[in-house]
């Protein structure tokens, strides 16, 4: 198996071979119900608390579609520039696995709602065009937990345990044609793809997309051929990828593990893989069933779905700004350079950076805050930018306190910690910390005259006219006031006291 | 699959794929019961015309739908009920084997 597998650095498989991806993308809609019933899609709620006989499988149970899971297919269809079927139906998948009480999963087969799209995503300044193959509808599967292993992994446990809350909520699955972009790019396209998806899935408000939480999944598939030909090899597929840096992980390792192979003159397995968030690597999974083997079937007890033109169209209307149009509508509003905008898109920062602006702040100091201090901390951590725990009219409060003159940029650092510390509102970590700047002349001016008094001949060359000489006293007096003195009337009490 | 030529291969393929436990015996004896049951089942086919379309549901309706208001469901006692074992609220299932 390909455990022992010697892994080609990405750099080294890429002078050989060439990765072909496709991505497929779960979205857990947003929607009040589930599916196929009227239980409650609530996360996190006690659990099998939000299950009737339709999603638990119930004999005589029957089902009956969710209108707006219906509308919110048709709108993702739209943004995603497909064709959107006259009609269409739904259809059983058949496979035993305890996650799905019913023994199948009702998805759709040969007749997905939406197909023939494309979008584009931008990585470092240039467009990629990635091909939509379909969009369908289906239902999410119940949570297990494993019993009696050693890690809660499947392996090893004695029993597993079911909750059914989550069996039966919508899901769209997103499937891209073969995607075949140059090699070096191909770990951060399909990253820019998965985030231009969740982009897009918040701006038409039918999902939270969140990654952390599994209402935005992707699964890599990937195949590499020799460089110079057309060929598609074997894919493997890795599943349940769960964040934005993994997708980007689970392609590289996939292409150092492909190309280990490869070059052994071995042939890779058709199988799906786990990835392991701990470190970026991939592990065997069952091996794929063929198609057949799911027994697909038309489903018998839902109608089909027949979405009127006219209804197509009403949802057409409601689409919001395609991204691209926005980023290039924003540029040009805010006054951002090409590099400034990439660097924003880059870091996943536009709407928080746009929040921000909308909050109040300048596009410039939106900028500064996000690329800058919080860009650096959620490299530190190893997070996306969005996670980490702050909100853009923090962000906006913080850059008022400075406006407003009652901190400076070096105490807004500190007020960034502890924001982000949860401590409280920016004002709230102010009060609780002390950092408001001191521009109270009697607490400045004794501070001035300490400085002037241990630094002698700085003072002196003042008063012989070196005015730039000033800095030192003013860094002298930040010191001893830890940071927090008004540097602008520091400067004019020195410039007082030495003329 | 081809309707008139099954291989106890296929029958013991469908077997595992629906979970079913077949005996050496069982497998011959279906082997030779599947293609007639296909057989008879072909007859309707040829009733059906190039102008007689497929199927799935039989009354001609579409777009039968359910707005989006949540209604009440079982209670997790009343879901439970029916469950061979239950443990902290959630099913409780024999090892699952045959992933990972």
């Amino acid at each position: 198996m390909s455990t022992t597998t010697t892994l080609v650095p990405f750099e080294d498989a890429l002078t050989r071979y060439e990765p072909v991806m496709g991505l497929e993308v779960h979205v857990e809609l947003n929607t009040a119900t589930k599916m196929f019933c009227g239980c409650a899609t609530t996360f996190g709620a006690e659990p099998n608390t939000q299950v009737c006989p339709v999603c638990l499988g119930l004999p005589g149970a029957l089902p009956v579609v969710n209108e707006k899971a219906v509308e919110s297919a048709i709108r993702i269809g739209l943004a995603l520039n497909c064709e959107i079927a006259d009609w269409c139906r739904f259809a059983r998948k058949n496979y035993f696995y305890p996650d799905m009480p019913k023994n199948f999963q009702t998805s759709q087969y040969d007749e997905p709602i939406a197909y023939n799209g494309w979008t584009e995503v931008e990585v470092d300044g240039e467009v990629f065009r990635i091909e939509i193959e379909r969009a369908h509808m289906e239902e999410d599967t119940g949570k297990s937990l494993h019993v009696g292993g050693s890690t809660g992994r499947i392996h090893g446990a004695s029993h597993s345990l079911l909750d059914y809350n989550r069996a039966g909520i919508p899901l769209i699955e997103i499937v891209t044609k073969p995607i075949e972009v140059p090699g070096d790019k191909a770990p951060s396209v399909a990253r820019a793809y998965v985030n231009h998806l969740r982009d897009l899935m918040l701006a038409l408000g039918v999902s939270d997309a969140r990654m952390d939480q599994g209402s935005l999944r992707a699964d890599v598939n990937l195949s590499l051929r020799p460089v110079g030909t057309t060929t598609f090899g074997t894919r493997s597929e890795t599943k349940n990828v769960n964040s934005f840096r993994s997708v980007e992980r689970a392609v590289r390792y996939e292409v150092s593990r492909h190309a280990g192979i490869l070059d052994a003159g071995g042939s890779v397995v058709q199988e799906t893989r786990h990835f392991h968030e701990s470190d970026g690597s991939t592990s065997a999974g069952r091996e794929k069933s063929d198609a057949e083997d799911y027994r697909y079937f038309p489903e018998p007890d839902l109608a089909p779905v027949a979405p009127s033109r006219e209804w197509v169209e009403e949802l057409r209307a409601t689409l919001p700004e395609p991204p691209a149009e926005r980023r290039k509508r924003l540029q040009s509003e805010w006054g951002f350079s090409d590099l400034d905008m990439r660097d924003t898109v880059g870091a996943g920062a536009l709407d928080l950076v746009a929040a921000t602006i909308e909050a109040g702040t300048s596009p410039a100091a939106a900028k500064k805050w996000w690329l800058g201090e919080l860009a650096r901390r959620s490299n530190e951590q190893g997070v996306d930018i969005a996670e980490l725990p702050i909100t853009p009219q923090q962000v906006a409060q913080i850059q008022s306190l400075i406006d407003a003159g009652r901190i400076n940029d070096k105490l807004a650092r500190s007020v960034f910690d502890g924001v982000l510390a949860g401590e409280g509102s920016a004002e709230e970590v102010v009060a609780a910390r002390g950092l408001e700047v001191v521009s109270d002349d009697g607490a400045l001016s004794a501070a001035v005259d300490q400085a002037i008094a241990d630094n002698p001949d700085v003072a002196e060359k003042i008063r012989g006219g070196k005015v730039q000489a000033a800095g030192a006293l003013i860094g002298a007096v930040m010191k001893q006031m830890r940071g927090q003195a008004d540097a602008a009337r520091v400067r004019e009490l020195i410039l007082e006291k030495l003329s | 699959m081809s309707s008139s030529a099954i291989s106890r291969d296929d029958v013991a393929h469908l077997a595992s794929l629906a979970r079913i436990d077949l005996s050496d015996d069982e497998l011959d004896r279906l082997g030779a019961e599947l293609p007639a049951i296909l057989e008879h089942v072909k007859v309707v086919q040829q009733v059906a015309g190039d102008d007689v379309p497929p199927m799935s549901h039989p009354i001609p309706v579409a777009n039968v739908f359910r707005a989006d208001v949540p209604r009440p469901g079982l209670t997790p006692q009343e879901a439970l009920a029916g469950a061979p074992e239950s443990e902290e609220q959630r099913f409780l299932v024999p090892q699952i084997l045959g992933e990972e």
